[in-house]
């Protein structure tokens, strides 16, 4: 076996070294009646070629036909330099940086992208990163709690339902039921309704969390409710699904956030299913020791040399255990990698300039569906590259149905989310990247104009 | 390996450079002074390097060059399970159909991922002895936050609210710390002194408050916990469930099926045993793997399998809910499941064979050398310590880790397991050859050597790989975690 | 290094020492916990007015790898604190007994004393400690 170098001699040559007769002998130690009698019922090994060719018939049940998602991911391909330096051996088998000296390669990449994510947000330090988003906006809420004392929360119903849910889970251990969260509804517009947060915020709410732009692509007033936030003595906590957007709209860190939050798998080149993703986390100066995840600082070594280490590492449960900020070991490293080398290759003004590209996309999309007939836009704040369109016979899965005979895939019918199929059944969710080409709109244009419903 | 002195990326470049390549517009541009009012605009554009493609290449490519990696050499570090990653899984992975799937498409339209996903599902359950195994935790502490929610869901469902959890004092520090964000109390159980822990341990502090026992096995000593059993049945009588932590596992396939031996829960590492790449720190991928009894409360949603058809479950009125988005860590699951297909079953069990057959062959030629807390059989890993150099030369277990990278090995786990002081914690895993090994036998008793003739020279390690011992007080205290423009206070 | 142990001073088996003063104590950590912990990182230490009790927690000490409860050597209310540590732990590293002190407690119940050991009662523990 190609990974397994060992011949019958290297073998009789190393029980002898070991003093024992038999490979058999080694698992002395496992009781017998524990032991698996029978061998494991799995199919037959495959050469490479064969196991590639079952693969890529897995693979051809796939449909990749044109598509206009966002919901959290918004595909913004990668340049072919990207996969080639992620591909590179030293990156990806290598392990955690414990021992600094023959790790910086990993270490100044991981310090690198802190930097780029707290630049991106507008805040003073961001971690070696989360899981994905989801994750990320669940520990910021923990941290907000032990930052404050409070118990309870408020979540404004613009956030992604499946982060609302991921917080829910991780708030449940607290014991405090259906009552630690208060939702705050959504304007017409579609932002949020700054009345209602005011009503919601009293004593023992620890932080407020906004997405934005929010779960429907609408922009959100950041200053206004980071200011009503700290009236109340609670953290503002933003959430970032679409790093592009930090380019032009106002980043959480300028209207005066605590924390900020996000997805960059985006940008990652792979969507692959949604993971593994990268969740960001920046947040103030003031509150790194609270701060989730690794860590990298700058330092120097014995002879003045700038290098860089896994730091404040007090926080975190391989030292702390039980009274760590988290229970999270990993970072998304390789992921974080891919991150940061396509950050770096667009740079200021190609992020820029790859941004202003989705927002002149989005508006030709916006005014072009706007105009057909039967159809509206369901909210029209603000908007970056994403917009919400109510579609003619009152469901957006069925028009999405109809337009995959036709090898469209108009966007995700909100009616596909619990918490939003009453009100929103009727509504598509269109995410426009400069992956789409203005060939690409007018195709799904025509192709929205044809189905009545 | 080339070691460039290689600065920061907001240190390259000039004003106005950019290595992007974007399509044009191709309609009207957008002003957001025009379609926005001030309160959502951004006041100063994030500054993020300004440099070409050239230079991004060259700069990443040579911090790439100041890296250990399994592709260059042995990195036996304890628990971890660093064992060669295979580039067919690489491959795979990149398949454009699993590569660019969004996760909303229609489940009709991502077909072949959702097979891949119920096939691998499958043959966990076969591989640990499993009912149901849920992929959607990202790594093994995720597994381990998980698992314990299924617990709690369970106890809950039951009407009970046991608030304890048993935990062997040798355990990594996920497992306590997993316990404390479900808003449980940990009981530390002390090991005997063969390593092992006890029957009686347990039965002295097992009562009717005790939720769960999170066992690691083999455990973190690279001993088999022989009375797992024994210790199951007593955590059974008194209503608590059984923890299993699966970073060991390789030790186990085909071998043993941990739920069959009592296991109620044990999550698995991908990106150890099957494995998945480690990537510099991540990303891994923790599935977990459950019996009957806690099927009902796993996250949402799963993947179901209807005849030729895959699809994904919502309606699971008692799941704990979602740990994350979408659905797990897909890139992982791919390559994993690439890994299995080319193993087999007879591969997998040889694998767990020659993996406990490296660990014990360095343990056989080390013990004469190095301090062995456990002079017995281990399974996939040995725990040495500083014992006796530190008494007889001063040289410590740090000193020793720091001297071997200058043999061109990346060091052991050190100091862990904490009930071990001093511990080396070497893992070798089965991809390494016999010579392999025995070149790092060799380098480790030339340390030995060293730090009776020349203790100093060890102690001040490394000499050869660039850098001296990094100064991590100083970045404790004065934390400088980013890159600033000349001037800028740190905020 | 670990006769470094001022006669002074009176000392406990977590480590800490006692300077006392009438009814005021001066507390902080040995030279032998600083070795045991290597650089010293951070130091949170209660605040003025704050009340500790003998043999309970009322801070702690972190290097590089480690966290390090502090317990108090007696009972009492806290009138200073050593707040330059905030910015400067390594005082902690350099002069453990001086500069390096942590609070000063006013004593409740000078009783206490006599659960402390002398400098050569605390050599003898360290010893005894070694010999393990």
């Amino acid at each position: 076996m190609r990974y397994l170098p060992h011949t019958q001699a290297d073998v009789a040559r190393m029980l002898e070294a070991i003093g024992v007769g038999s490979i058999e002998e080694l698992f002395s130690s496992i009781p017998s009646r524990l032991r698996l009698t029978r061998e494991l019922d799995l199919p037959p090994a495959l050469d490479e070629a064969t196991l590639l060719g079952h693969l890529q018939e897995l693979g051809s049940k796939n449909r990749t036909h044109l598509a206009f998602l966002g919901a959290g991911i918004h595909h913004h391909p990668a340049p072919a330099s990207v996969d080639m330096l992620l591909s590179r051996a030293e990156f990806y088998t290598a392990y955690t940086p414990y021992q600094p000296e023959i790790s910086q390669g990993t270490l100044q990449a991981i310090f690198e992208f802190q930097t780029i994510v707290a630049e991106l947000f507008g805040l003073d330090v961001a971690n070696a990163s989360m899981y994905d988003g989801a994750s990320a906006c669940a520990e910021a809420v923990l941290m907000a709690r032990r930052l404050t004392g409070r118990g309870r929360v408020v979540l404004a119903r613009g956030l992604h339902p499946e982060y609302r849910e991921v917080c829910a889970a991780y708030l449940r251990g607290a014991e405090l039921g259906e009552e630690s969260r208060a939702e705050a509804p959504w304007l017409p517009s579609g932002s949020c309704d700054l009345a209602a947060l005011d009503r919601l915020l009293a004593d023992d709410i620890a932080c407020v969390v906004v997405q934005s732009p929010n779960f429907f692509g609408v922009l959100e007033d950041l200053d206004a409710i980071a200011k009503l936030a700290h009236s109340r003595g609670a953290l503002a906590v933003a959430v970032v699904c679409e790093p592009a957007a930090m380019a032009l709209a106002r980043a959480p860190g300028e209207a005066g956030f605590d924390l900020a939050v996000g997805e960059g798998l985006g940008f990652c080149g792979h969507t692959s299913l949604g993971g593994p993703g990268v969740g960001l986390l920046a947040a103030r100066a003031e509150h790194v020791r609270a701060l989730p995840g690794r860590l990298v600082g700058e330092t120097v070594d014995a002879d003045g040399q700038r290098g860089y280490v896994l730091t404040l590492a007090t926080r975190e449960q391989h030292i702390r255990r039980e009274r760590a900020t988290s229970n999270i070991c990993t970072n998304q490293g390789l992921m974080a990698l891919a991150f940061t080398i396509h950050m770096c290759m667009l740079g200021r003004h190609g992020l820029t300039r790859l941004a202003r590209i989705n927002l002149a996309r989005a508006e030709y999309a916006r005014r072009l569906l706007g105009r057909l007939p039967g159809y509206a836009l369901r909210f029209d704040g603000p908007m970056f590259n994403e917009l919400t369109l109510r579609v003619p016979g009152g469901s957006a899965s069925r028009c999405v149905e109809a337009l995959g005979e036709r090898g469209v895939l108009p966007g995700v019918p909100l009616s596909r989310f619990p918490s939003l199929a009453v009100d929103l059944g009727d509504t598509l969710l269109i995410g426009i990247t400069e992956a789409h080409r203005k060939a690409d709109i007018d195709r799904l244009a025509s192709a929205l104009a044809e189905y009545r419903g | 390996m080339m070691r460039h002195r290689e600065k920061l990326i907001f240190e390259h470049g000039s004003p106005g450079r950019t290595g992007a390549s974007l399509p044009p517009a191709e309609v009207p541009e957008a002003e957001p002074a025009d379609v926005w009012p001030a309160n959502v605009r951004r006041g100063t554009e994030p500054r993020l390097p300004e440099v070409s493609e050239v230079e991004v290449t060259r700069h990443f490519t040579r911090l790439s060059q100041w890296n250990f990696f399994i592709d260059a050499g042995l990195y036996p570090l304890g628990s971890c399970t660093m064992k060669y990653n295979p580039k067919i899984n690489e491959r795979v992975a990149r398949l454009a159909e699993f590569a660019s799937i969004h996760p909303y498409r229609p489940q009709a339209e991502m077909q072949g991922s959702l097979e891949v996903m119920w096939r691998l599902e499958r043959a966990l359950c076969e591989i640990g002895g499993f009912e149901r195994v849920t992929l959607q935790p990202a790594a093994g502490a995720h597994g381990e936050l998980c698992g314990l929610m299924l617990i709690v869901a369970y106890h809950r469902d039951r009407g009970r609210r046991p608030s304890k959890v048993l935990i062997p004092d040798s355990a990594h520090g996920t497992n306590p710390a997993s316990v404390s964000l479900n808003h449980l109390k940990v009981v530390t159980l002390p090991t005997g002194e063969d390593g092992l822990l006890h029957a009686d341990t347990v039965r002295a502090a097992c009562d009717d408050d005790v939720a769960a026992l999170m066992l690691t096995n083999p455990s973190t000593l690279g001993l088999f916990e022989e009375n797992v059993a024994e210790i199951a049945e007593i955590v059974h009588a008194r209503g608590g469930l059984v923890y299993m932590d699966g970073a060991n596992f390789n030790a186990l396939m085909g071998k043993l099926r941990p739920g069959e031996t009592g296991v109620d829960v044990m999550h698995f590492n991908l990106h150890k045993t099957f494995t998945t790449p480690h990537g510099g720190g991540g990303p891994g991928s923790g599935p977990v793997g459950v019996r009957q009894a806690l099927v009902p409360f796993l996250p949402t949603p799963t993947v179901e399998r209807e005849g030729e058809r895959f699809r994904l479950e919502f309606n699971r009125p008692k799941s704990v809910g979602r740990l994350r988005s979408f659905y797990g860590n897909f890139g992982m699951h791919v390559r994993a499941y690439t890994y299995i297909r080319e193993m087999g079953a007879a591969g997998l069990t040889r694998a767990t064979e020659l993996a406990v057959l490296n660990a014990n062959y360095l343990r056989a030629r080390l013990k004469d050398t190095y301090h062995l807390p456990y002079d017995r059989l281990c399974m996939h890993e040995v725990v040495l310590s500083d014992k006796t150099l530190k008494r007889d030369t001063g040289v410590q277990t740090l000193d020793v880790a720091k001297r071997l990278m200058d043999h061109g090995f990346h060091p052991p786990t050190i100091y862990f397991p904490l009930v071990v002081p001093g511990a080396l914690m070497i893992e070798p895993t089965e991809t390494e050859t016999p010579e392999t090994l025995d070149e790092f036998v060799a380098a480790m008793r030339s340390i030995a050597d060293e730090a009776r003739r020349d203790p100093e020279r060890v102690k001040s390690a490394p000499h050869e790989v660039g850098m001296r011992r990094l100064d991590e007080a100083r970045a404790a205290r004065n934390p400088k975690l980013r890159w600033r423009p000349q001037g800028e206070s740190e905020g | 290094m670990r006769e470094d142990c001022p006669d002074d001073l009176r000392y406990t088996k977590d480590h800490e020492w006692a300077r006392i003063e009438g009814n005021i104590a001066t507390v902080g950590i040995t030279r032998h916990a600083v070795e045991q912990l290597g650089d010293i990182t951070q130091v949170d230490l209660p605040k003025e007015g704050d009340e500790v009790a003998q043999a309970t927690v009322f801070g702690t000490v972190e290097s590089v790898k480690a966290v390090s409860d502090l317990f108090a050597p007696l009972t009492g209310r806290v009138i200073k604190v050593n707040d330059p540590l905030q910015d400067s732990p390594e005082y902690v590293n350099e002069d453990p007994y001086d500069e390096g002190w942590m609070i000063q407690i006013e004593l409740k119940d000078p009783g206490e004393l006599s659960k402390l050991m002398s400098a050569a009662d605390y050599v003898a523990f360290l010893r005894e400690l070694e010999s393990q």
